[in-house]
């Protein structure tokens, strides 16, 4: 096999936190008693939980080892498409640990928290700003509670115009969470599917348009990584009913500085600020999902909301036809303090120069594998492109088995699997944090593995062997469900 | 996944177009799910059946199917009342993927419109209907 | 730009490899009348020292401790976090990595969060802990839901004395359903009263927070028997300071189907109310109903052990329209967070804790009462408590601002009938002098 980074590293066994530690030890530094002791009635008191005691170096030891078993960010190239895995910046981390950040209480009186607020205010205008949509709530804890609060301002519109919907279309490429998140505000899923370029067509959205349709769900780019051409028709068919248009914001890398989210006709759009500005995945969250919308919909973003007066900033509930609250605060403000750190260090010209080199990296390995693996769309692509296994299938390789052997490669995988629509999908998105040498040797690793999956297939039905386990038994842990011990 | 000539057909019982089979002994019909569906859904980890007692009618979803990776809805191929359940699927849900048509059965029903039973594909039907699915 | 690492060769080499002739051909695909015209208006970026200065200055108009001391909790608390925690939280393979999807790779996060489910279940007293939900409101929120998809029910009933903003989250989830949310009064000792509550065969379930929001510890267990006079009907306990379940009886233990709350007070910073920890427990038997990811154990081709995220079907991405919630990314780092305090502290050491929260709060309690003022509600508490305040206490209250002490929160805003009332926190991060300070403070 050809060089590659994937060694076995230094991986050591390191068992669960109660396997080890003794009763008695502490991590902690406990507090002197200051004060006398306080009776509590018997009735009301436990015996405490069942936890190890453990010793620091116990506990650094321990969660020292386990994070050699990961694969970040920052270990090497992670190119899942949809996510945007781009670099996590240092630079944040250190604003948000600020003391005066890290200890702010959410209910301080305005006057004491006028730096926070400010961020608040600001980070909404710059997303305004990047969006094309002027009224922005920063609330929505991660990009589908982002979806639910469109939703819910989209019911709040009909309501407002005394004609309830009930259906939304939702083209069959969508990310699972948009059906999801329709259902949850008791709206109708109606699917839709792609034409033959991998875009919407206007006269399949015509058709199914009517005046119980509340609107549509588009990502654009969609999750082909294609731009979805017909967006100013497709828009207007749904405007022309009374509907509304909800944008799923998760590929806005493809786009910033390039296109105008209103003039294409979006009014509702979500953003992913652990996709497009950079805040980490913390390996499942916190994300954070804010919402942009037309003035038309200002009245409806959740409270409270940011407002200047007399050159103060102030929370405020004066907004009564708000859908309401998402969140008991106002949403991550440790996660929207990295995203207006991004914001800030890059600036327009920058923003917009992600943007073209994400497509740049994207294009240049969809030409360079697009002989090895099938091209479901053989055109240009945008921040993501779209592969399928179909090449290897008559070695009976399959997408999994592809995936599990780039590991071995010292590669995370692409998103496999997804979007449902191409059977076998391996969806790329390198983002435009990767150099060439890096997508250089991501691209030899794959070609590399396209002949092992011709000549010497075992190797990828057996991968992967260098991570700290192999292929797990997921029937089992499904069979068999043991979620805690 | 198997090739289409190695499913296993059998001649008496009525296919529906979402893979489903009905086999009616006297008042009452036993539903399942067809060779093809196991194969294609693999390992069948979970089987989410209704309440005997329940009242459905033809093409609504009367429970789900779980593999480690999917879900399928099954659908009343004929309406009707649910008179029993296979219990035996809770503990041992793999019994689908083994033996389909007999002890996998998954519910008893009364139709309520025996007639909607002609209207189902027999052996042949479903067989060309799978060979168009192939192309 | 340090994070944009192309060179203009690089560009150059790759363009053509992509067929075009610059970095704008490749955006060919937009339409014209989709293009922008205009650049992006935003401020000209600043390197990386002048955006130091730039956060610090904000910063630093924040009240904060130690500069301020702020009794109060609502819902966000002020305890001391190990620089053991901090210094894990910095190894990027926790912090950079993604969802555990491709396990083999993941084993940290994987094990990291199975080991915070059995924590959580320890704590809570449950069977089931998912890992994880965006915070305590939205925690409640989902519990209510699910409670309506396990019982088929139409109709919740919520304590009044739950946090008020969580309370708010779940009318906003539940709107759009067609389920009703009726609240339960709270009776003269600061408790919830359910003797009005009649007609369990129409809810889903009650919901009650204990410690509450006004700080009273609710007697569960009669709750708990109340409730399940009906077969169906689910109890819902939801916390706001799980560190209670150090000292306190946990909700498992009493009753609870469904445990839920918020997590910050584990090693998580306040910051400004987000992100916060939303834990969610239930019975076993109601485990494939549950929101969430789940991460159970199982072993490799070889035999070895390790964990997997499982039950997939329930969520989004496999039953999209017909998943358990919506929820995809969760507060994984914050889960992380959550186990590695739990650990550092321990089973010891949470007991430890706990008690000194509470002899703290009963210390100011005390010495308040001392002063001669009325304490609200004549109910055991664990670290916050409601005191009565004169009525023009307003004034005292913005006084001691410029001294750089925020005496507690006004509960009028929440509840109109409390006027005067004023929520009080005290942690093991309250001195004895600070609280002398404040009795002295507030009695001048």
């Amino acid at each position: 096999m050809k060089k590659s980074f994937g060694t076995t590293g230094l991986i050591l066994d390191e068992p669960l936190l109660w396997e080890k530690g003794a009763k008695g030890r502490t991590g902690f530094s406990m507090p002197r008693q200051e004060v006398e002791a306080s009776p509590l009635d018997d009735e009301l008191v436990g015996d405490g939980p069942d936890f190890p005691d453990l010793s620091e170096v116990d506990v650094i030891r321990h969660y020292t080892r386990l994070s050699q078993w990961n694969f970040g960010v920052d270990t090497g190239m992670y190119p899942l498409g949809s996510c945007t895995m781009k670099y996590n910046p240092k630079t944040n981390e250190r604003q948000v640990s600020l003391p005066g950040f890290a200890g702010a209480h959410p209910l301080l009186p305005a006057e004491l928290s006028q730096g926070v607020l400010k961020i608040l205010f600001e980070l909404e205008r710059y997303l305004a700003e990047i969006s094309g949509l002027p009224a922005v709530t920063l609330q929505p804890a991660a990009g589908s509670q982002g979806e639910l609060t469109g939703m819910l301002i989209f019911r709040a519109y009909h309501q407002s115009k005394g004609a309830p919907r009930s259906k939304i279309i939702i083209p069959d490429s969508a990310h699972g969470t948009n059906p999801a998140s329709a259902a949850l505000c008791g709206f109708k899923a109606i699917p839709l599917k792609s034409n033959e370029s991998g875009v919407l067509s206007p006269e399949a959205v015509a058709a199914i348009m009517d005046e119980d349709t509340a609107g549509i769900m588009v990502t654009n780019p969609n999750t082909l990584g294609l731009f979805e051409e017909n967006i100013l028709k497709v828009t207007e068919i749904v405007h022309s009913k009374g509907g509304l248009v909800y944008g799923d914001g998760a590929n806005m890398n493809a786009i910033m500085g390039m296109v105008n989210l209103k003039n294409i006709g979006v009014d509702v759009l979500h953003l992913n600020l652990h996709k497009t500005f950079s805040t980490p995945h913390g390996g499942g969250g916190p994300g954070s999902g804010p919402v942009c919308v037309t003035q038309e919909l200002e009245r409806f973003l959740p409270v409270p909301r940011v407002i200047e007066k007399d050159g103060r900033f102030v929370l405020s509930e004066d907004f009564p036809e708000s859908v309401g609250k998402l969140h008991a605060f106002y949403g991550n403000f440790g996660v929207l303090i990295k995203a207006y750190s991004y914001i800030r260090s890059l600036g327009a010209k920058n923003l917009k120069r992600a943007t073209q080199l994400a497509v740049l990296n994207a294009n240049y390995i969809k030409e360079k594998l697009k002989g090895t693996f099938y091209l479901r769309y053989d055109r240009p692509c945008m921040h993501e492109c779209v592969f399928s296994d179909k090449n290897q299938t008559p070695n009976k390789v399959t997408t999994l088995d592809i995936a599990k052997r780039l590991m071995e490669y010292g590669f995370h995988p692409p998103t496999i699997y997804f979007p449902l629509v191409v059977k076998g999908a391996i969806m790329i998105e390198p983002t435009e944090t990767e150099c060439k040498e890096d997508i250089d040797h991501f691209i030899d690793a794959m070609k590399a593995i396209a002949e092992e999956a011709k000549n010497s297939p075992e190797l990828l039905f057996e991968a992967p062997k260098t991570p700290k386990v192999g292929r797990l038994d997921e029937i089992a842990a499904a069979r068999y469900p043991c979620l805690s011990d | 996944m198997k090739e289409i000539h190695e499913l296993n057909l059998p001649d008496d019982v009525r296919y529906t177009d979402d893979h489903e089979w009905t086999k009616a002994e006297e008042e009452k019909v036993r539903i399942g799910i067809t060779d093809y569906a196991q194969d294609q859904l693999g390992e069948i980890i979970f089987v989410e059946v209704p309440e005997v007692g329940d009242t459905l009618d033809k093409g609504e979803a009367f429970g789900s199917l779980e593999s480690v990776k999917a879900v399928s809805d099954m659908n009343m191929p004929v309406g009707g009342e649910v008179l029993a359940v296979n219990t035996a699927l809770e503990d041992a849900p793999d019994m689908l993927n083994q033996d389909p048509y007999s002890g996998g059965w998954i519910i008893e029903i009364k139709p309520s419109d025996p007639s909607e039973l002609d209207q189902l594909m027999d052996k042949n039907a479903y067989l060309e209907m799978l060979k168009g699915l192939e192309e | 730009m340090r994070y944009l690492p192309h060179t203009p060769e690089d560009i150059a080499a790759m363009l053509q490899v992509a067929g075009a002739d610059n970095l704008d051909d490749l955006f060919k695909a937009i339409p014209d009348d989709c293009r922008r015209k205009d650049d992006l208006h935003l401020p000209e970026p600043l390197t990386e020292w002048d955006l130091n200065s730039h956060m610090s200055t904000l910063a630093a108009t924040v009240a904060v401790s130690p500069e301020y001391k702020v009794f109060m909790g609502a819902g966000s608390y002020d305890h001391y976090i190990p620089a053991s925690i901090n210094y894990l939280l910095g190894r990027s393979e926790f912090s950079t990595a993604y969802t555990p999807y491709q396990p083999e790779i993941s084993q940290g996060t994987l094990q990291a969060v199975y080991e915070y489910q059995t924590l959580v279940t320890r704590l809570l007293g449950m069977e089931v802990a998912n890992a994880s939900m965006y915070d305590g409101a939205s925690a409640l929120a989902e519990a209510m839901l699910m409670a309506i998809r396990i019982t088929r029910r139409k109709k919740v009933a919520v304590s009044s004395v739950i946090h008020p903003l969580y309370r708010r989250v779940v009318q906003t989830y539940l709107a759009p359903t067609e389920c009703e949310v009726v609240e339960i009064p709270y009776l003269a000792n600061g408790r919830t009263d359910l003797s009005q509550l009649t007609n369990l065969e129409d809810l889903a379930a009650v919901a009650v927070q204990s410690p509450n929001f006004l700080g009273c510890i609710e007697d569960l267990k009669a709750i708990g028997e109340k409730v399940h006079s009906d077969k169906k009907t689910l109890l819902v306990t939801c916390f706001s300071e799980p560190l209670a379940f150090g000292l306190l009886k946990n909700p498992g233990s009493l009753g609870a189907d469904i445990a839920c709350g918020e997590g910050q007070s584990l090693g998580i910073p306040r910051s400004f109310g987000g992100p916060g920890l939303g834990m969610f427990a239930a019975r076993k038997q109601y485990m494939r109903n549950m929101p969430g990811r789940l991460i159970g154990q199982t072993k490799d081709k070889d035999g070895k052990r390790g964990f997997v995220l499982t039950l997939a079907t329930r969520e989004q991405h496999i039953r999209r329209e017909k998943a358990t919630s919506n929820i995809c990314s969760n507060q994984g780092l914050c889960a992380t967070t959550a186990a590695m305090y739990m650990a550092a502290l321990g089973g010891t050491g949470i007991r430890e804790l706990a008690r000194q929260n509470h002899d703290r709060a009963e210390y100011l309690k005390s010495g308040l009462k001392k002063a001669g003022f009325t304490i609200s509600f004549d109910c055991p508490t664990f670290n916050e408590f409601v005191v009565e305040f004169p009525a023009d206490f307003k004034t005292t209250h913005k006084r001691l601002l410029e001294k750089k002490i925020v005496a507690g929160l006004a509960l009028a805003p929440y509840y109109p009938e409390l006027a005067n009332h004023y929520l009080l926190c005290a942690t093991e991060t309250s001195s004895k002098e600070d609280m002398d300070t404040l009795v002295k403070e507030v009695t001048s």
